[in-house]
């Protein structure tokens, strides 16, 4: 209850905030507008080719390009700008500013920045999503449904915590924001299937940087792809990740005490 | 002349030392450069085995070689000014540049060529590596070879030249990045980074000839390939110089009208 008060005060200030500029609403419907036109133009062109990509059927693609756009949104809402603004108030000092605050750190860190224009994004996913399944028809059922929201639930869980570990380096590494510019760059290999990828890039994107959690998996759980193994793996990596990032970050954020002391 | 020999020797020093102190990012910023390619390289090579070994005019070592030179070619012509201009502009820097009696593009071109020159000798080994791993070779005719360093060097400068221009939109708004984000995602499409252009619908190939973006960076790798004939090479490089006269103009006029809002705001 906390949170969701905590999330709403938060996020009526970033409103406000963003209000200030509110060409940027339109600039950011143009471009996001622009974005999925190009890449479904990109999907287009593709399937002129060719029927099927790796086993994957245009408007299960579809269903991809759909997930792609809501998880990349959700990052983009809430996920990277707290991260990245907590990366800075770690180098200038100001999350002493935080600490004083009589809430949970992590809680207030993680939700204290709302980019609200990235709703476009999660908005135009949905909406992708609820194309691709309307052209799939009868093919999703309740079970499949379900699994959907769990792994869609997993991959930001994943996300999020793969992030607050990297952020929390901030406390012992200067320059930390370049690994947040990598995930970037690798998220874009999640428009397609990982399982189009060689070995090594798909171990990479699973382990290494879990683009695969956030993207393929749950669009694997849509169109009826996921077996129980992935599943629950899925899932566990998500509660294991969770509490070592937690773990990891009260750790990160004794030794912070102990510096500026 | 002579000063403006000095600066560029001057800034490849400070390139040089400023590179060796983050080599870190420029590892991220390189993962970055070759991953995109190989997606599409990737995806292509599926599409391509899919439906017979080859797609179009391309076959799938075709496509392997393809998205390997375009690797290179999109290394070498890179820039990263859209967002440097909007850091000096927001945190005031550029000011200090203004000082200096020359103007700030050559310390720019300077910077970028100095670190290309680090950059590069890495690029060349990723990329021979994946040619061997995607069991694929160029072996272009001589004067094809001969027509690609000035058609590599002019889409360099004219790629330079726009993205420099297209920078300058920092003076006027604050928040650059849906504009660059819009001219990545046109670029993507129409300088043949997405697939070679011949696969695209006929009206998307004649936008990608009118336009610039071809010309920074689909014509090189065409032409290294040898898909083009003499006469569509030359003509080729003479769109290129067109564009090239344009990118004068317009940074020029559009600076001198930058510069003019940002001096109305800092005095």
């Amino acid at each position: 209850m906390n949170f969701l008060r905590l999330f709403g005060v938060f996020f009526r200030v970033n409103v406000m905030g963003e209000l200030a500029y509110r060409v940027n609403f339109f600039w950011q419907l143009f471009q996001s507008i622009l974005s999925l036109g190009m890449s479904l133009a990109g999907i287009a062109v593709i399937f002129s080719y060719t029927d099927t990509l790796g086993g994957w059927r245009p408007d299960e693609v579809l269903v991809l390009v759909g997930v792609y756009l809501l998880v990349g949104g959700i990052i983009g809402l809430v996920i990277q700008p707290g991260m990245e603004r907590l990366i800075e108030s770690v180098r200038d000092g100001t999350l002493d500013f935080t600490l004083t605050k009589p809430e949970d750190t992590q809680l207030i860190v993680s939700i204290q920045r709302i980019e609200i224009w990235q709703f476009i994004d999660i908005v135009l996913g949905l909406a992708v999503l609820a194309t691709a399944l309307i052209r799939l028809g009868e093919n999703v059922g309740g079970w499949q449904a379900a699994a959907f929201v769990l792994m869609l639930l997993a991959g930001a869980v994943i996300i999020y915590s793969f992030f607050l570990i990297l952020a929390t380096l901030s406390f012992w590494f200067v320059r930390v924001e370049n690994i947040l510019a990598i995930f970037q760059s690798m998220y874009e290999a999640g428009r397609w299937p990982i399982s189009l990828y060689p070995g090594w890039l798909r171990y990479g994107l699973t382990f290494v940087i879990p683009v695969a959690f956030a993207t393929t998996v749950p669009a694997e759980a849509l169109t009826g792809r996921l077996n129980w193994g992935t599943l629950l793996g899925a899932a566990m990596l998500a509660v294991v990740l969770f509490t070592v990032s937690r773990a990891f970050w009260l750790v990160g954020l004794r030794h912070y005490s102990g510096t500026s002391a | 002349m002579k000063a403006l020999a000095e600066l560029y020797v001057q800034q490849f020093k400070t390139t040089l030392a400023s590179m060796f102190q983050y080599r870190a990012s420029l590892l991220i910023w390189m993962i970055g450069q070759v991953l995109e390619p190989l997606v599409y390289l990737i995806v292509w090579s599926i599409v391509s085995n899919n439906s017979g070994g080859s797609v179009g005019d391309y076959t799938t070592r075709e496509f392997a070689a393809y998205f390997i030179v375009m690797m290179v070619v999109n290394q070498v012509t890179y820039t990263w000014i859209m967002y440097e201009f909007e850091y000096r502009i927001r945190e005031g820097i550029l000011s200090f540049a203004l000082l200096k009696p020359i103007h700030p593009i050559h310390s720019d071109i300077a910077d970028n060529v100095s670190s290309k020159l680090i950059t590069l000798p890495i690029m060349i080994l990723i990329a021979a590596g994946l040619a061997v791993a995607f069991h694929t070779s160029v072996s272009p005719t001589p004067w094809a070879v001969a027509l690609f360093i000035p058609a590599l060097l002019l889409a360099f400068l004219v790629r330079f030249l726009l993205e420099w221009t297209l920078a300058q939109a920092a003076f006027w708004t604050t928040r650059v990045s849906a504009i660059n984000q819009t001219y990545f995602v046109v670029m993507l499409f129409l300088s043949g980074q997405f697939t070679p252009l011949t696969l695209l619908p006929h009206p998307i190939q004649v936008a990608a000839a009118i336009l610039p973006f071809r010309w920074m960076i689909g014509f090189p790798v065409e032409l290294l390939l040898g898909r083009l004939t003499l006469t569509e090479a030359l003509t080729g490089l003479a769109a290129q110089a067109v564009w090239l006269i344009i990118g004068f103009v317009l940074v020029r006029i559009v600076w001198r009208a930058g510069l003019r809002i940002y001096s109305a705001v800092g005095a």
